[in-house]
This record gives C-alpha cells, sequence and structure tokens, in this order.
C-alpha cells in the first residue's frame, strides 16, 4: 500500500509536463517566430527547423501599416463584441427560466439548449448556410455580415447559456424574497440583486465567447460569401496558404495581447464591484 | 393594546403534489405582540410565516391586516419586514447599502404648495442624509456603529444575524417576521440574543411574529405561542398557559419534560396511573381513557410510607442546579427533578398535589378504518390485508367450504367487496422489524414515552393511514416497519350500507 502514496507534488507532474509541452513552448515558440524574419543565410543570425532567421521587430510594423490588416481587426472584434452581447441578450432570458426548476424538471430543457454542441461544428454552419439560403438572406451580399452574425450567435449560445445557468441555479432564492419583501418590485429585484449576483456568469460567458469568435473563420467564410473576413483567417492564410510562419505568429501574438488587456480590464471592473463574488470562474 | 394588527382566518396552503402544509389556520395577533409560532420540523410554521410575508399564497383562508384583506398582495406591498433563517444577506454590497436597500426604494408622501397656493402631492425619495441617519440609527441598535463600510462576508454569525435584524427594522414595518433566526448562533449568543430582541420589541413597540422549534426560546420570549404539529394548531396560549394546562399530550410531551402515562378515571375526580389512584381536579366521566401528564419537578420526594407511590432510584445525572432521576414504579418510570439528590438504589415515596396532575382526553382508545373484504375473506385496511375472523359479523354463523358465511338463519352470503368498520386495539398489534413480513407497511411518524410503554404512530406509505400501537420496545422515527395483527383481534362491524 504503502508504494501507492503520492505526495501531491508527484502527482502534479504530469500536469506540469502536459502545460510545459502544450502551453508554454508553443506560446514561446510563437513569440519566437513573431520576433524573428527569414534572411538570406549570410545574414542569419541562426536557424529555426532549416530556415536562417535573424531578429526583427518588422513583422509588426508590416502588419500594422496594412489598412487591411487594421480593418480585419475592427471586423473581428466588432463581430465577436456583437456576437457576444446579442447572445447574451438571448441567453441570459433562457438560463433565468432554466434555472427556475418549475420549468426545468430534470434538466432535460437545458440538455435541449446544449445539444446543439454535439453535432459537428461545420454540419451545424453548413445547415445554417441552407437555411439562410432557404430564407433568402444568403443571395444577397448586403446581407454577409448578418448571416456570418446568426451563425457565430448559433454556434456558440451553448457556451453562454451554461455559464449563466450554472450561476442563476446557485443563487438561493431567499436572496429575491428579501429584496421583495424590503419593497422591491420584481424589475428592482432582478436589477439591483439577481443581475449583480449573476456577474461572474456574465464574465465567464465573455471570456467563453469573445476570444473563439475572432478566430472562428470557418463560420465567416461559409455564411459570410467571402466578404467577412477575420483574424482568425488572415492567421490561417499566413501559415497554410503563404506559409509565412513569422507573419501568422505575429498576428497571433497580437490577438493574444488585445485578448489578454480586455479580459484583464473586465476581470479589474467586476472586482472593484465585488471582491467575493467576481471571480470570473469557468464552469 | 387590544387592538388587533393581523388576522389570519382558516388559511390552509396545499403545496403541489397535495402536501397539506398548513389546515384551518386561526389567530389574531394584537398589535405590539410577541407571538411565537411552536412546532417541530414540518409543521407548518415556517409556511404560515411565509404567507403573512407573502411569499407562499393560501389555498384558501385570509389573512387580514387592520382589517385590510392582504391575502393576495405581494411581497413588495406589505408593510411587513422579514429576518431570514440565514439571513439572506445581499452578498454584493455592504453592510451600508444591505441596511439601506429597503430605504432607498420607499417612497413617502409629501405635500407641497405651488405659486398659486395648490397642495401638491409628491411621493419622492428619501434623502441621503436621512438614509444616512436611520441606517446608523439601526446599526446602533444592534450595536454595530463602525461596521457601515464592511463587505457582509467578512461577518460572523452573529454579526450578519444583527445586521439582518437592523435592516429589516429599519423601515418600521408594522410586523416583523422572524424565521428561526437564532437557529445558527451557538447557545451563549443565542441566549444573549434572545433577551436583546425581546428588549427591542419593547422599545420599538413592533409586532413580532417569530417562529422556532426550541421550546425555550418561545417560552422565553413570547407573549403568546401557538403550537404547531402537523400543519394543525395544536394550543395557543401564554407561556404559562401552554406549561401548565397543556391541552394534549403532544404539546406536554413538546414543551419541556414530562411524565405521560395512560390513566383511566376511576372516581369523582380521582385517577388511575402507574397502579395507584391519584387526586386530580379535572372532571372527567368514570371510566374514561385519558393521558395524564406530571412535570418532573412536581413531583414531590417523601419517605417511602408517606408517598402515594414508592419505588426505587435508578438513575440520577446532575444536571447543575437540579438532579434528574428515574424512579421505577412497576414497569413504570417516573422522571422526578428536584434540588435534593437521592442515591441510586434508594427507595423513595412521591406525592403529586392534584393541581399538578394534568389530565387531558387521550388521543386514541383503538385504530378504527374503514375497510373491505376480499374474496379470501380477508380484510383490507391501512393498504393491508389480514387474516380475520368474518363470522363475527353475523352472530352464530359459521363458514362453508367455499368460504361463504353461513348465518343461523341458513343464508349463504357472498361478503366479497363489503364495506366494514374495523377495530384494532393499540396494544394487539405487533411491530416486525421488516417490511415483508407484517401484513402492512410503514415508517414510524412519531413516538411518545408513556410511563411503561411507547405510543408509536405507523403511517402506511400510499394513503398516510396511520397505524397506533402501545409496545414496550423502543422504535425509532423513520424505521421501515410492518406489522401483523392476530386475527382473533380484528374487530369486524358491517358499514350501514351492507346491501350492494
Amino acid at each position: 500500500m504503502n508504494g501507492l502514496k503520492f505526495s501531491r507534488k508527484q502527482l502534479g507532474i504530469p500536469y506540469a509536463v502536459f502545460l510545459i509541452a502544450f502551453v508554454v513552448v508553443p506560446l514561446l515558440l510563437i513569440t519566437l517566430y513573431a520576433f524573428t524574419k527569414k534572411v538570406p543565410a549570410d545574414k542569419a543570425t541562426f536557424t529555426i527547423a532549416g530556415e536562417s532567421v535573424s531578429f526583427a521587430v518588422s513583422n509588426f510594423s508590416d502588419f500594422f501599416s496594412k489598412s487591411a490588416n487594421i480593418r480585419v481587426l475592427f471586423v473581428s472584434f466588432g463581430l465577436a463584441i456583437i456576437t457576444t452581447i446579442v447572445s447574451l441578450f438571448i441567453a441570459y432570458p433562457v438560463a433565468y427560466i432554466l434555472s427556475k426548476t418549475k420549468f426545468n424538471k430534470g434538466g432535460v430543457l437545458l440538455v435541449l439548449f446544449i445539444l446543439p454542441l454535439w453535432i459537428n461544428f461545420v454540419l451545424r454552419t453548413a445547415a445554417m448556410k441552407e437555411l439562410l439560403y432557404f430564407v433568402g438572406m444568403y443571395k444577397s451580399n448586403s446581407f454577409s455580415f448578418i448571416n456570418t452574425l446568426i451563425g457565430m450567435v448559433y454556434d456558440y449560445l451553448p457556451f453562454v447559456i451554461m455559464p449563466l445557468y450554472s450561476v442563476l441555479v446557485k443563487i438561493d432564492k431567499s436572496y429575491a424574497e428579501a429584496s421583495a419583501d424590503l419593497g422591491a418590485k420584481p424589475v428592482t429585484t432582478f436589477l439591483s440583486v439577481t443581475l449583480p449576483l449573476s456577474m461572474p456568469g456574465i464574465v465567464s460567458a465573455i471570456s467563453m465567447v469573445l476570444l473563439p469568435t475572432t478566430t472562428s473563420y470557418v463560420i465567416s467564410d461559409t455564411l459570410g460569401n467571402g466578404n467577412v473576413t477575420i483574424v482568425g483567417k488572415i492567421i490561417e492564410t499566413q501559415f497554410l496558404t503563404m506559409d509565412n510562419w513569422h507573419a501568422g505568429s505575429t498576428i497571433a501574438l497580437v490577438l493574444l495581447v488585445i485578448i489578454f488587456l480586455s479580459m484583464f480590464l473586465s476581470g479589474k471592473f467586476t472586482e472593484e464591484e465585488d471582491e467575493s463574488a467576481g471571480r470570473a470562474n469557468l464552469w | 393594546m387590544s387592538d388587533k394588527i393581523i388576522e389570519l382566518v382558516g388559511i390552509s396552503k396545499e403545496f403541489d403534489g397535495g402536501t397539506l402544509a398548513v389546515s384551518d389556520f386561526n389567530l389574531h395577533v394584537n398589535r405590539g405582540e410577541f407571538v411565537t409560532f411552536l412546532g417541530p420540523s414540518g409543521c407548518g410554521k415556517t409556511t404560515t410565516l411565509r404567507m403573512i410575508a407573502g411569499f407562499e399564497i393560501p389555498t384558501s383562508g385570509k389573512i387580514l391586516l387592520n382589517g385590510k384583506d392582504i391575502t393576495n398582495l405581494p411581497p413588495y406591498l406589505r408593510p411587513v419586514n422579514t429576518v431570514f433563517q440565514r439571513y439572506a444577506l445581499f452578498p454584493h454590497l455592504n453592510v451600508y447599502d444591505n441596511i439601506a436597500f429597503g430605504l432607498k426604494l420607499k417612497k413617502i408622501k409629501t405635500t407641497s404648495k405651488d405659486k398659486n397656493g395648490n397642495v401638491i402631492e409628491k411621493f419622492e425619495h428619501l434623502k441621503k442624509s436621512e438614509i444616512d441617519e436611520k441606517v446608523s440609527r439601526a446599526l446602533k441598535m444592534v450595536d454595530l456603529e463602525e461596521f457601515e463600510k464592511r463587505k457582509v462576508t467578512t461577518l460572523s454569525g452573529g454579526q450578519q444575524q444583527r445586521i439582518a435584524i437592523a435592516r429589516a427594522i429599519v423601515n418600521e414595518p408594522e410586523i416583523l417576521l422572524l424565521d428561526e433566526p437564532l437557529g445558527a448562533l451557538d447557545l451563549k449568543m443565542r441566549k444573549d440574543m434572545q433577551l436583546e430582541l425581546k428588549d427591542m420589541q419593547r422599545k420599538l413597540g413592533i409586532t413580532f411574529i417569530y417562529v422556532t422549534h426550541d421550546q425555550e426560546e418561545a417560552l422565553t420570549m413570547s407573549d403568546r405561542i401557538v403550537v404547531m404539529k402537523d400543519g394543525e394548531v395544536q394550543q395557543i396560549g401564554t407561556p404559562q398557559d401552554i406549561y401548565n394546562e397543556p391541552t394534549n399530550a403532544f404539546v406536554a410531551d413538546f414543551i419541556g419534560e414530562s411524565n405521560i402515562y395512560n390513566g383511566t378515571i376511576v372516581g369523582d375526580r380521582k385517577v388511575r396511573f402507574i397502579n395507584k389512584v391519584f387526586d386530580c381536579v379535572d372532571d372527567f366521566e368514570i371510566n374514561a381513557k385519558v393521558d395524564v401528564v406530571v412535570r418532573p419537578e412536581d413531583v414531590e420526594i417523601v419517605k417511602p410510607e408517606e408517598g402515594i407511590v414508592s419505588g426505587q432510584i435508578v438513575s440520577s445525572i446532575f444536571k447543575g442546579v437540579h438532579y434528574e432521576m428515574i424512579m421505577m414504579v412497576g414497569k413504570s418510570e417516573v422522571m422526578i427533578q428536584s434540588t435534593k439528590e437521592v442515591k441510586v438504589g434508594d427507595t423513595i415515596g412521591i406525592r403529586v398535589s392534584p393541581d399538578n396532575i394534568h389530565i387531558m382526553k387521550r388521543d386514541f382508545v383503538s385504530n378504527v378504518y374503514d375497510g373491505y373484504i376480499d374474496k379470501i375473506n380477508k380484510v383490507h385496511f391501512a393498504e393491508g390485508a389480514f387474516e380475520c375472523d368474518v363470522t363475527q359479523l353475523y352472530p352464530g354463523s359459521h363458514l362453508d367450504s367455499e368460504g361463504y358465511v353461513i348465518t343461523t338463519a341458513g343464508e349463504k352470503i357472498d361478503l366479497t367487496n363489503v364495506p366494514v368498520r374495523v377495530e384494532v386495539g393499540l396494544k394487539d398489534i405487533e411491530i416486525i422489524d421488516n417490511d415483508e413480513d407484517g401484513d402492512a407497511r410503514g415508517s414510524i411518524i412519531s413516538i411518545v414515552y408513556k410511563g411503561d410503554h411507547y405510543q408509536i404512530i405507523i403511517c402506511t406509505d400510499e394513503e398516510e393511514e396511520e397505524i397506533v400501537c402501545d409496545t414496550e420496545y423502543l422504535w425509532n422515527e423513520n424505521d421501515r416497519v410492518s406489522v401483523k395483527i392476530p386475527k382473533d383481534k380484528i374487530k369486524l362491524t358491517l358499514k350501514a350500507v351492507e346491501k350492494k
């Protein structure tokens, strides 16, 4: 029996190895690629994977100097923010109603809302395309952005419902009762008690949706009719079409920094509002 | 002082699924009174409180506040505030904002005159300075002056409890409802808070309706106590009334320690229990079966030859102020509380003065059910099928070979599906610690010790029929048991409608 005892440190080793191999090293590699440039062999400082490179920051200036790239960044984040907001507005009432057990006996309704997640993502997007074609929205180019938005919201809705639901279902109903008892009408109770108490769920939902929507170019490719280009798409082009890993890594790094900053700011914001409940706990 | 502030008229509450939480609850509470709902968990006391607060709507009955019907009024329109069991302080707000929550929502009527001298009535929110003042006054009331900016999550249980009270009283409600507010506190703090709450209630002059399962708490604080069991009011009265004159064995057992015995009235104001005849003050018909309650502290210890009954002390425990001793009289135990210690093994006599013997009409003398006979002459009742002697339905009759009853007149009677009244004595029921072996089954829902035996109530699963039995053996509440009844102990009588 003694041989089976591990200290907590020892049990952590596989996870540490995993994290180093699949998170830390790739991140370092991305950073390395972003800050290097392919040069002729005589000017090279070192070689990566048989490619002679030298350090350079020109990748960044190249990226930011092209107005097309800036436009893509704006479109991506615009789309991501709108998707997040629309999803929240749709998902909140759904999660709120589902969290009242009266409507969600045995969690069946919740499962129905989550069920689409178990169907292949590309298939779902293709089905949405057919649906949009059927209602006539796909034929016109002026609907490209809206179509992409619809696809994004549809695909990411379960990721918004889940964290909201799991926070709302845990809020003790005595808080709402106490609020009503103190004279608050149902709307006031919602705005000043239920909504603030569900902030962790909202923050968690935002972090689940904001970054993926900037990069899931399958949706914009399928539904955008070639009119909507998002960051994910240009990263893909750099890596797979242009075979320029340096430029691709640069964009990925820029994206990472922007997302990190926005999460940091939103985390700061909720922490100020409430220290105890404001932790963005991912479900 | 005695004007009614709230009246509950015939309140009943049935939850989805058919559980009757409260049935036919009638009560009026006077202005400035401290009323306590007391009972074991699940007796409907919290449900009743929630109906007054407006969180539950009664299935039937009316709630009148100052004579106005508020039965269907939502909680936010009622001039009533609640202190919740687990406080329900808003975790995202600090102490100040928690207490000011109600005040910020409040609108008060102000009158002013415009240029033309017309009186304008306006509803205005309280000014910030007024709110500040009220909050600090409420905090002072609960001795937490410096806590305004603190997070509620950083407070101890006792502090949170005080904040919850402050949050409720700051709105100056007409009635303050308290749902077991001291349940989460330790004993010492609970005792302190009991006195503080009572003091606060006196100072503020607010009507308090208090829910607890702690009988001592109820006796300490209340002007009147409502004792409840299974959704029904057992007794309403002052703490003294409830303690000294309990209306039934349940109340006596629930409020304080008591000796409860089965007794029989044997003469004019004479009652026999533990095999001795005692004088009493209550007048019942001779031979009436009664419950006799004697408080342990009312038992006087005398020399063996001077007592009405004598016996040996079998246990003696020091309880601080007094000794708690158990004396055996035959098979019955008598609990005695006295400041004088008697050693285990000593023989003493006891006396009880007649006005300390409380006599109540007996709840059950026998079990009575509606049942029917099946094809094989078994009788069905209480969700079970029992062997029985069906010939008792027709005196002098006998059974033929096919199982039909042949009366003395030679008439052949088919008893299949005939409804009957079934009577079974309490002592004739055998309890089996096994679901399978008996003829009917259920769970034990109540156990009352009656001196030399336990009175057990078994509740069947589906139709919730109660089977009351007397047994010497101790069972546990919620035990799954089945019962057997000897064939000759089942008394059958035909129901009035005997012909189909």
